[in-house]
C-alpha cells in the first residue's frame, strides 16, 4: 500500500509546484485511516479517530476530575474554571431553553454532551492529532441518536401514545384539508430528518473545516518552490486564519448541537398545542 | 461478496457510518456521561448548594443579629422608661410619706402639748385645793387661837383689842415668812 494517498502527509512527499508534480488535493481519502490495530476489512479494528475519541473522553473526565473531585466552597483555580464551564451550559443553554425547574434533570447529560462534542471538535487543531473526530459521521450520529431516543421516550412518557402521535405529526384539525399532508411532512421531519440533520450539521461543519485546513496546509507546502513561495506565504496566513476560525466554529457547533438537543427535550416536555 | 467487506467498502462514503466507530463513540460518551453525571457534577452541585446556603446563611445571620439588636434596644428603652417612671413614683411616694409624717408629728406635738398643759392645770388645781384646805385648817386654828387669846386677855378697850389683832397678824406674817 505504498501508493495509498490516505496515509501520506503532505510534507512527506517531495511534491512541489514546477517539479512536474500535480497538486495533492485533499479529498475523501483524507478522512480514512489505516487501522492502528486489526483489519480494516473486518469490523474489528482500532484507528486514529477511535484513539482520539477515547483520549478525548479521558481529557474531559480528567479535567472535571481535577476540578470537581474534591470541590470546596471556596474554589481553587481548576474548580473556578470548571464551575464557569459548567455554569455556561447549565444557565446559558439548559435553563434558557427548558427552564430551571424541568431542565435541572437534564443538566448532567447536556453538560457531558457539550464538552464531549467540543473536545472531539478541538482535536482538529491540536497538534499531532489534528483531526476532528466529529468529521467521521459515526460520532455525531451516535450522539444525535441518543438525543433522538431521549426525545421519543420523553414524549411518550409525557403525552402517552396518542399524545405522542399528535406531537410528532403536529396534529392540528383547524388547518383543514391539508392536514394529512402536513402530518406526513411533520412526521418525516421529526422522526427521520431530525436525527439526520442534527448529526450532519455537526459532521459537515467539521468535515468542511478540516478540508479547508488541509487545503491551505497542503498548498503552503506544495507552493514552496520558485515564485510560488510568495503564494505559499499567503496560503500559510490562511492556515493561521482558518485555524482561528475553526477554533470559533468548534465551540459554536458544540453549542448549537446542545442547544438543539435542549430544544428537542423542551418540545417533548411542552404541553401539546 | 463478504458483507463485512462490503460495509468496509461502503464506508468510503463519508455519510455511511462505520459501525466500530459508532461503538467506540458510544463508549467514549458513556465514559464521560457516566463519570460526570454520577459523580463529578453531583459533587459540584452539592458544593454550589453549600456555597449558596453559606451566603444566604450569612445574610440570615446578619438579619437575625440586627433584629436582636433592635429588640435589645427596645427592651433597653422600655426598661429605661420604666425606671424613670418608677423613680418618679418613688419620689412622689416619698413626698407624700414625708407630708403625712410631718402632719402626724404635728398632731402628736399638739396632743403632747395639750397633755402637758392639762397636766399643769390639774397640778395647779390640786395645789390650789391643797393650799385652800391647809389655809382653811390654819385659819380655823388661828381663829381658835385668836379667840382664845381674845378671851384670855381682858377685852378692856378697843386699843388693846386692836393691839392684840395686830400682834396676831404680825405673828401670822412671821410664820408665813418662816414657812417660805
Amino acid at each position: 500500500m505504498s501508493a495509498d494517498p490516505t496515509q501520506v502527509l503532505a510534507f512527506e512527499t517531495d511534491c512541489h509546484i514546477f517539479n512536474g508534480c500535480g497538486f495533492p488535493a485533499p479529498g475523501l481519502h483524507s478522512f480514512l485511516f489505516k487501522p492502528l490495530w486489526g483489519d480494516g476489512d473486518s469490523n474489528l479494528y482500532f484507528n486514529k479517530t477511535m484513539l482520539l475519541a477515547l483520549l478525548g473522553s479521558i481529557v474531559i473526565v480528567g479535567f472535571f476530575w481535577v476540578a470537581f473531585r474534591k470541590p470546596k466552597v471556596v474554589p481553587g483555580k481548576f474548580q473556578m474554571v470548571g464551575e464557569a464551564a459548567y455554569d455556561f451550559v447549565r444557565r446559558g443553554i439548559v435553563y434558557e431553553t427548558i427552564g430551571k425547574r424541568e431542565g435541572e434533570k437534564y443538566v448532567p447529560f447536556m453538560v457531558s454532551l457539550f464538552f464531549f462534542v467540543w473536545m472531539m471538535n478541538l482535536w482538529s487543531i491540536i497538534p499531532v492529532a489534528q483531526f476532528p473526530v466529529t468529521a467521521i459521521i459515526s460520532y455525531p450520529l451516535v450522539l444525535a441518536l441518543i438525543v433522538w431516543f431521549t426525545w421519543i421516550i420523553l414524549t411518550f412518557k409525557r403525552h402517552g401514545f396518542v399524545g405522542f402521535f399528535k406531537n410528532v405529526t403536529g396534529y392540528d384539525p383547524t388547518i383543514g384539508p391539508v392536514l394529512p399532508l402536513s402530518m406526513t411532512i411533520e412526521f418525516f421531519s421529526n422522526i427521520l430528518v431530525r436525527p439526520f440533520t442534527h448529526a450532519v450539521r455537526l459532521f459537515a461543519n467539521m468535515f468542511a473545516g478540516h478540508t479547508l485546513l488541509l487545503l491551505f496546509t497542503i498548498a503552503s507546502w506544495y507552493l514552496l518552490n520558485g515564485i510560488g513561495i510568495a503564494y505559499a506565504g499567503v496560503s500559510f496566513v490562511m492556515v493561521l486564519l482558518m485555524t482561528a476560525f475553526e477554533l470559533f466554529i468548534q465551540a459554536v457547533q458544540a453549542y448549537v448541537f446542545v442547544l438543539l438537543a435542549c430544544s428537542y427535550v423542551q418540545g417533548a416536555l411542552a404541553e401539546h398545542h | 461478496m463478504n458483507p463485512l467487506v462490503q460495509i468496509a467498502a461502503e464506508s468510503e462514503n463519508p455519510l455511511l457510518p462505520p459501525i466500530p466507530e459508532i461503538v467506540i463513540g458510544l463508549i467514549a460518551f458513556v465514559i464521560v456521561f457516566g463519570l460526570l453525571g454520577k459523580k463529578l457534577l453531583p459533587n459540584i452541585n452539592k458544593v454550589l448548594e453549600e456555597r449558596r446556603e453559606a451566603i444566604e446563611g450569612g445574610i440570615e445571620k446578619a438579619e437575625a443579629a440586627q433584629t436582636e439588636a433592635q429588640s435589645v434596644l427596645e427592651q433597653y428603652k422600655a426598661q429605661l422608661a420604666e425606671a424613670r417612671h418608677e423613680a418618679a413614683r418613688l419620689r412622689q411616694e416619698a413626698q407624700e410619706q414625708g407630708a403625712t409624717l410631718i402632719a402626724e408629728m404635728r398632731a402628736e406635738g399638739q396632743r403632747q402639748r395639750e397633755e402637758i398643759v392639762a397636766a399643769g392645770h390639774a397640778q395647779i388645781e390640786a395645789d390650789r385645793k391643797a393650799a385652800a384646805s391647809a389655809l382653811r385648817q390654819d385659819v380655823g386654828k388661828l381663829a381658835t387661837e385668836l379667840a382664845g387669846k381674845l378671851v384670855g386677855e381682858s377685852l378692856e378697850d378697843h386699843s388693846r383689842q386692836s393691839r392684840v389683832i395686830d400682834r396676831f397678824l404680825d405673828e401670822l406674817e412671821e410664820k408665813a415668812e418662816a414657812a417660805r
